[in-house]
């Protein structure tokens, strides 16, 4: 609040470059994501997401969280996304298109979605909207950064993670595992 | 910046992914939506951060965490997804409805029936 | 051991045979003799030696309060008199002939477990309301008895004359017990105190506030219990259970207990002359009207009731002239010879395979086929009618003895007009008995017609009885004189006056009774035989229970008490047609209201019943159409109401901001 004084920052008007590349990756982004929810194309669909996840790790950069955007391209496009795939091909969804990708819930899903975006958006809004980011200085999210106060202040919670990982993968290697004939669970 | 830059984008994206998780019906695709959800949350975690000058650095670092427990999230749902899928054929989200409340057409006759023990 | 021990002991033995009775009855047949006969074989033992201890004099008073039981306390007392322990032999040894006779009587009858405990349990509740110290414990050996007696006239439940005839005599005997608890609450809450012994000295210092409202109250219980006018309609109808049950239950003790009862709690009744006045008034028309309808009874056990009715009334009669030692007296000798007529009349309907007097008058040789039961039969007839010297005589005459004086002025605190009631219907009566004992005696044993059936003799358990009985039926009277310690000191003889006229009355209804039926006798035709049971040669249970269902001659022109009665006949017969009145004036508006109350639960509070249910289900229908199983449509739902929430509250935040 104290760097949000109003003269200091200009207005809508008048952005800054670092506004103009995020409101433009910011729109790929969400209309990347917006295809991906929508198209009946299922592997479409997670080629979409690769696009929608990649553009939020520029935004991340421009957000000088630079560490943090190597880990979403890291963890998300390359691995999650991969998961993804596998998990589309291993339950045998169709390629092409499928007319049945969305369910018939999709009217009550469109009013709902359409009722909290108005209400986030308008909260959201009528928040922040005089709020300013200060982006010059040193970067806030380098890995320097990030390391020092990860392993200084979050190392406990880091390591507690570490365990709901192993947790995480012991449970799905049991679930994925397949059962000998005869056996059932 | 502006912070309603990131901020408005941040609950654009959880949108379309509650719009995703309602409306899909391949259970991979919900996957696919929840993921957007947690990244919308992700993204407001690090504008915040960056815009509070927070010394602990606190968004960033349950930004870090939420992509790990994201990642672990998506390997048990998919193992889940796929043992639904080899034991019911079908990894649709609307098909899989043991919990309904069954015979539909038994409970109407016998509500009728009390309704005119009722009236009778 | 002392004599409080040996007196607790009296009534817990058969207690104890009841329970035993009742657990192993099924499990081991061969125990159930042995454990109904012997604990009240030996409860009247001990009750014998507990009277000869007590001697008369001296009141033994013992008690125990096992817990604080409010502002009236209740304790587990004994309060034995002489009375008390005269009774108590009484009860004893007539319950011991009962349970040796039904080891014969009912032999065969697979309910004989259940049958035995439950007289035990009579026994031991009989014996309880005889020793009890208290009124509350008395109460409750009271209440068992009803219930035991409820239980053993349904013993042939299997009849629907036996059913009926249960529930009648439990529901009018509660008719009179409702009463009877607000009674004692009443005395209890003027004395302060349920203990018989506090009681009396309350009364004797005057201390009693309201007593013309708790005599009469108990007086209600002490009509249902002891048959008399008008809640007596239960005891005819209750011979539809075993005779040894009427001969112990319905003659000798149960019946008896209310007028025992009297007899403890005099002072209290005596208080009230009003309530005198009523008891006198009360025992009076139970005593001629039962003597009339027993007159013209067909079924023997009937004629047996009806009479049994009377001579409670009699008690009664003397106990409203306030002479209980009188009551007591014939209570004891009643007791003996009636308690033998019935079980000779349990003899009489196996051995004649009826138990229609018109059956046996055209029956001939039933006297030879049961030498035990005519003779015994013969002498308790004969005490019933007060010939000298039979019991009877000497207890009837002490009756109207003390009738005679108090009418003459000579009892203080008493009415003399009760005392005039009282001897001029128990003089009637003492005609009208005479006059039915010959006319069973002359249609059971005097029958022309077909010979009796041989069925062989009869159990030895159940002629010895019989004997057994017959002594004190014979000579109790006699012995009574020494036996004046335990009744208040009185003595008991006969004055000349009353002997006189009461023998006398009874001899000219003998005479005229015998004399209609000769005329009668010579003149009529033997008709047909009436039917007499299937199975003859069944043991003596099975043929009484079969005796049940026979159709009962209305019309008999050889029977005397028809020519007596003229046209009374009909009417007494019936019992006066009592029980049509009460079932036009009480059980028709009952059941009236019952189905009343009927309606109104099932149409207008079932509806109400009906509709909370339907209307949940329907709700529930509702709601269950909603659960779809689809997730996506319970996420939609729960999402939407939160997004609905969330504006709600930002929208009240802006509100509140705003103002």
């Amino acid at each position: 609040m104290i760097l949000a004084a109003p003269p200091t920052h200009p207005g809508f008007l008048s952005p800054t470059g670092v506004e103009i590349a995020f409101l433009l990756v910011g729109l790929v982004t969400l209309g990347a994501a917006v295809v991906s929810v929508t198209t009946k194309q299922l592997v479409h669909a997670a080629l979409w997401l690769v696009v929608a996840l990649g553009g939020l790790a520029v935004e991340y950069l421009l957000l000088t969280a630079e560490f943090i955007a190597w880990v979403q391209v890291l963890i998300y496009v390359g691995s999650v996304v991969v998961l993804l795939l596998f998990g589309l091909m291993l339950t045998k969804a169709p390629i092409g298109r499928s007319p049945d990708a969305d369910s018939g819930n999709r009217p009550v899903a469109l009013a709902v979605a359409a009722a909290a975006a108005a209400a986030l958006v308008w909260v959201v809004w009528d928040a922040f909207r005089k709020t300013w980011i200060e982006l010059d200085g040193p970067a806030q999210g380098s890995t320097d950064v990030t390391g020092e106060t990860l392993f200084r202040h979050w190392v406990l919670p880091f390591e507690a993670l570490s365990v709901l990982l192993l947790a995480a993968l012991v449970g799905a290697i049991v679930l994925s595992r397949k059962k000998p004939e005869g056996e059932r669970d | 910046m502006h912070l309603a830059y990131p901020a408005v984008l941040a609950a654009l994206l959880f949108c379309v992914g509650l719009y995703g998780v309602l409306a899909r019906r391949n259970a991979i695709l919900v996957l696919m939506s929840v993921e957007l959800m947690l990244n919308a949350v992700n993204l407001n975690l690090v504008a915040f951060d960056v815009w509070l000058r927070d010394a602990l650095h606190a968004g960033q670092a349950l930004t870090l965490f939420t992509i790990a427990i994201a990642a672990a999230e998506i390997g048990i749902g998919l193992a889940i997804v796929l043992m639904v899928y080899r034991n019911r054929g079908t990894s649709d989200v609307d098909r899989l409805r043991d919990t309904a409340e069954p015979a539909e057409s038994g409970a109407t006759p016998e509500s009728t029936d009390e309704k005119a023990e009722a009236a009778a | 051991m002392t004599t409080t021990t040996l007196a607790v002991l009296v009534p817990v033995l058969p207690f104890l045979g009841a329970a035993a009775g009742l657990a192993v009855g099924r499990a081991a047949p061969g125990f159930v003799r042995p454990l109904a006969v012997l604990p009240t074989l030996a409860a009247a033992v001990l009750a014998v030696l507990v009277a000869v201890r007590q001697g008369g004099n001296t009141v033994i008073e013992a008690s125990t309060q096992l817990t604080p039981t409010g502002s009236v306390p209740i304790t587990l007392g004994l309060h034995i008199d002489g009375f008390a322990a005269l009774v108590a032999v009484l009860v004893g040894v007539v319950a011991s002939c009962v349970q040796i006779y039904s080891t014969g009587y009912l032999r065969e009858d697979p309910r004989y477990a259940s049958y035995a405990a439950l007289v035990s349990l009579f026994t031991a509740a009989m014996l309880l309301v005889v020793y009890s110290g208290d009124l509350m414990v008395l109460l409750v050996g009271w209440e068992i008895m009803g219930i035991c007696s409820y239980f053993l006239v349904g013993h042939y439940w299997e009849t629907p004359e036996a059913r009926s005839a249960s529930l009648k005599a439990f529901l009018v005997t509660k008719l009179g017990d409702v009463p009877f608890l607000f009674g004692l609450f009443a005395l209890a809450t003027d004395a302060g105190t349920f203990r018989i012994d506090g009681i009396l000295s309350t009364v004797a210092s005057g201390g009693l506030d309201h007593p013309t409202l708790v005599a009469l109250l108990l007086l209600a219980g002490v009509a249902g219990k002891s048959a008399q006018f008008p809640l007596h309609t239960w005891l005819p109808d209750a011979m539809a259970g075993p005779t040894p049950v009427s001969a112990l239950i319905h003659a000798a003790t149960m019946v008896a207990a209310g007028i025992y009862f009297v007899a403890r709690l005099l002072p209290v009744f005596a208080a009230s002359a009003a309530a005198m006045t009523v008891l006198a008034v009360m025992a009076a028309i139970t005593m001629v009207g039962s003597a009339l309808a027993a007159l013209a009874q067909d079924d023997i056990k009937r004629v047996l009731a009806y009479s049994t009715i009377g001579q409670l009334g009699y008690m009664a009669g003397a106990l409203a002239v306030g002479d209980r030692g009188a009551a007591v007296f014939h209570l004891l000798s009643h007791a003996a010879f009636k308690a033998l007529l019935f079980l000779a009349a349990g003899a009489v309907i196996h051995a004649a395979g009826t138990n229609s007097l018109t059956a046996m008058s055209r029956t001939g040789g039933l006297a030879k086929r049961i030498p035990d039961a005519y003779w015994t039969m013969t002498v308790a007839l004969l005490a019933l009618a007060a010939i000298p010297p039979f019991a009877g005589f000497f207890s009837k005459e002490a009756v109207l003895v003390a009738a005679e004086h108090t009418a003459l002025g000579e009892r203080t605190g008493i009415p003399a007009g009760a005392g005039w009631t009282v001897l001029v219907a128990g003089l009637l009566t003492a005609l009208l008995t005479a006059a039915y004992a010959l006319r069973l005696w002359l249609r059971a044993f005097r029958g022309r017609g077909p010979q009796a059936p041989d069925h062989g003799r009869q159990p030895i358990a159940m002629t010895s009885v019989l004997w057994v009985l017959a002594i004190p039926s014979l000579g109790f009277g006699l012995g009574a004189a020494y036996l004046d310690d335990w009744f208040d000191g009185e003595a008991l003889t006969p004055t000349l006056t009353t002997a006189v006229l009461g023998t006398g009355l009874a001899v000219a209804g003998g005479a005229v009774t015998y004399a209609v039926w000769r005329t009668l006798a010579a003149r009529a035709v033997p008709a047909v035989t009436p039917p007499h049971v299937a199975h003859p040669d069944a043991e003596a249970g099975l043929v009484e229970a079969e005796a049940l269902h026979l159709p009962h001659p209305a019309e008999d022109p050889a029977d005397p008490g028809r020519a007596l009665l003229g046209p009374l006949h009909g009417p007494a017969a019936d019992g006066f047609r009592l029980d049509a009145l009460y079932a036009k004036a009480f059980v028709r508006p009952v059941l009236g209201a019952a189905s009343l109350v009927r309606f109104l639960d099932r149409e207008v509070v079932d509806t109400y019943v009906r509709g909370a249910a339907g209307t949940a289900k329907g709700l529930g229908w509702l709601v269950r159409r909603a659960q779809t199983g689809n997730v996506q449509t319970y996420l939609s739902a729960l999402l939407a109401g939160s997004v609905v929430l969330a504006i709600a509250a930002v929208a009240l935040a802006n509100a509140f901001a705003g103002a």
